[in-house]
């Protein structure tokens, strides 16, 4: 199987269902990028080169530059699903969503709980999130906590160039809205990645590793560093699995309780701001409906309750990394009930 | 006027007289306490959205704003589906989910009254791309109030329609007051300067003549079906009720609204009108009336009967599947 990175696999999931469905349109600021301009066309495909190649295949017709007007795209995008297409907005930094974000919430996921069930809003908003980059506070953060409380969205959030693909067509091909997370340090990670189109449903986790002594969830980016922890510890005797929710709306709860009820034992890790993140989420859900089986108290590994910083020294302290994973673990198996 | 029928005017003096009737009733029933919530009535500005309406068909969208009835009324919603929504009924236009501020019918191409003011102009924007890229032939409507039009969204709509060319048209209804704050206050520049600053076509409307507002939208609709990009209506209009239902109104002058409806009603305008052409006699409007208020009395009678939504219907409706 062939090797693609995680920018191959969504170029390749939205030119594969835009050849399949002649009404799936992306829209974005520089999507295509150089519109109007007197050099190259396509110059760019959005700002790291996920959807280079794209315009000219399909034209400008269907790779739809925008002006920097995120209200404005991403509401049309909405009202384009609510009428017969099936748009993927870029909103290029989910940092932005405070510019545009009644459009998402207020307008596309209450369309069809406000007006009786006949409303079918199957818009796709990609984003790009995660620290990592120095891109600073307003560049950096997770956010998706904020559009999982929101009732009428769905969260995608893969954790590899497989994942990446599989969810975005899943999510094309959804008929609800779906906010789909794509971290930017992510890009260039590669892994063997079918050719054919696939789907990875919705709200069923995936368990990357298995193991009998700590549950792990972890999202996005987390995953890879849960999964060293996995690695590294079993060389001690600790066996941990990993739960990627991949989804957050829906969560496939059932999964994660019955790991929990099998190791005992959990750590959460999430990348979002501590404070109703989906660690939070998680642990209430634990808590309250797997109690019982808990040997230790919950350990959550996040990042501190600040904006994202800019100095390397300080942003590399802020991500969670795979030193305080292994950290939380061997708390939780330290514990003595 | 002369290139309208007989049939295109009673259509259009019907529905004008279902909005006032509806507007006027659902006052007197939410001031008895029958009716929940918020509710912002159009009384006052129903030339405007038959005018408009009266040019589009099932294959054209339209958004509204918080002050829907009357665009849900003249884009063809049923009228006691719209009354059952209002009072909160299983049986509403949206199962008594959405309520007086998000009626929608997207059979009918009405995509929805809206809470937010200058949340449907993008919306528009992208049921306009719907209409070109599918080829529909169709065209999209946004109204907002003067207050919407101070919005960023519309604005930006305003930008992205004429930068992507859509079949687009925005009718700002100046009502004079953007809740208790006049539009002459709030609203820097003109609306028609904003349309041609944004390379757009702009005319400013008298809201009360349906037929001026009529052979605006005429006008402006054809050059959009044509691919000939978004334009803009400022309608000027009068609103005979408050920003909301319990307003007091305090910010209006002694007698205006009286006022206005001695001489700024868009009903007995186009009753004069019709009159003085012999197009449409006394008789048959009075007709129109009495069929319209029995309607309306159905409307009301049917909703106060009509069942609440069940325990279970609390939870459905939030995705096509989860």
């Amino acid at each position: 199987m062939p090797k693609k990175s995680f920018r191959q696999a969504i170029n390749e999931a939205l030119a594969m269902e835009m050849r399949r469905d002649p009404t799936v349109v992306l829209m974005g600021e520089d999507v295509a990028g150089g519109a109007g301009a007197a050099g190259e066309d396509d110059a760019w495909g959005g700002p790291l080169g996920v959807t280079k190649g794209l315009m000219p295949e399909f034209g400008r017709d269907r790779i739809l530059d925008t002006p920097i007007s995120e209200s404005a795209f991403i509401g049309a995008a909405a009202g384009a699903a609510a009428t017969g297409l099936r748009p993927v907005a870029e909103l290029m930094f989910v940092d932005f969503m405070g510019v545009c974000l009644d459009q998402i919430y207020n307008q596309a996921g209450k369309f069809r709980y406000m007006f009786g069930g006949k409303a079918v809003t199957p818009m796709v908003v990609r984003t790009m999130y995660g620290a990592g980059f120095r891109a600073a506070s307003q560049h950096s953060q997770c956010l998706y906590p904020v559009f999982t409380h929101m009732p009428g969205l769905k969260v995608a959030i893969p954790s590899s160039p497989y994942e990446a693909k599989g969810l975005l067509i899943q999510a094309i091909r959804d008929d609800d809205p779906v906010i789909f997370f794509e971290h930017k340090v992510m890009y260039d990670d590669e892994e063997e990645v079918p050719d054919e189109a696939y789907t990875i449903p919705f709200g069923e986790a995936n368990l990357t590793r298995e193991g009998d002594d700590v549950t792990i969830v972890a999202l996005g980016r987390m995953v890879q560093f849960a999964n060293q922890v996995a690695d590294k510890l079993e060389g001690e005797g600790i066996t941990c699995t990993v739960v990627d929710p991949r989804t957050t709306s829906p969560m496939d709860e059932d999964t994660i309780l019955e790991c929990v009820e099998e190791t005992g034992r959990l750590v959460i890790v999430d990348e979002a701001s501590p404070r109703c993140n989906i660690a939070t989420d998680v642990s209430a859900l634990v808590s309250e409906r797997a109690f019982g089986a808990l040997k230790a108290p919950i350990r959550m590994v996040t990042p501190p309750h600040t904006p994202v910083p800019f100095a390397a020294e300080l942003e590399d302290l802020y991500i969670p990394n795979p030193e305080r994973i292994e950290e939380a673990v061997r708390s939780v198996m330290g514990h003595q009930a | 006027m002369l290139q309208l029928s007989k049939e295109d005017l009673v259509k259009a003096y019907t529905q004008m007289r279902t909005i006032r009737d509806f507007e006027e009733r659902v006052h007197e029933e939410f001031a008895g306490g029958g009716i929940p919530g918020f509710v912002h009535l159009y009384a006052g500005e129903e030339a405007s959205a038959v005018g408009v309406c009266m040019n589009l068909n099932d294959k054209d969208n339209i958004a509204s704003t918080h002050r829907g009835h009357g665009h849900c009324i003249a884009k063809g919603c049923d009228v006691k589906g719209m009354m059952q929504e209002i009072y909160g009924r299983r049986g509403g236009l949206c199962g008594g989910k959405g309520g007086s501020m998000h009626i929608a019918d997207l059979s009918k191409g009405m995509m929805g009254a809206n809470g937010i003011v200058g949340g449907g102009p993008p919306l528009i924007c992208g049921a306009a791309l719907s209409a070109k890229t599918l080829g529909t032939g169709g065209v999209a409507v946004a109204f907002v109030g003067d207050g919407g039009s101070n919005q960023g969204t519309t604005l930006e709509s305003y930008n992205l329609a004429k930068v992507w060319n859509l079949p687009a048209i925005f009718v700002v209804e100046d009502n004079g007051y953007a809740e208790s704050t006049a539009s002459a206050w709030s609203v820097a520049g003109s609306q028609i300067k904003r349309a041609e600053a944004f390379g757009m076509e702009g005319y400013e409307v008298d809201g009360h003549d349906f037929f001026a507002v009529y052979e605006a939208a005429r006008d402006v609709i054809a050059k959009a079906r044509d691919g000939g990009g978004p334009s803009l209506l400022h309608v000027k209009l009068n609103r005979y009720f408050g920003h909301f239902e319990g307003d007091a109104m305090t910010y209006r002058g002694d007698g205006e609204v009286d006022a206005l409806r001695q001489s700024r009603d868009s009903l007995q305008i186009f009753r004069q009108r019709v009159s003085e052409t012999g197009l449409l006699e006394a008789a048959e409007m009075d007709e129109i009336d009495r069929s319209v208020s029995g309607l309306v009395d159905e409307a009301v009678s049917e909703s106060e009967a009509a069942p609440p939504p069940t325990r279970d219907d609390l939870t459905t409706d939030v995705y096509v599947s989860y």
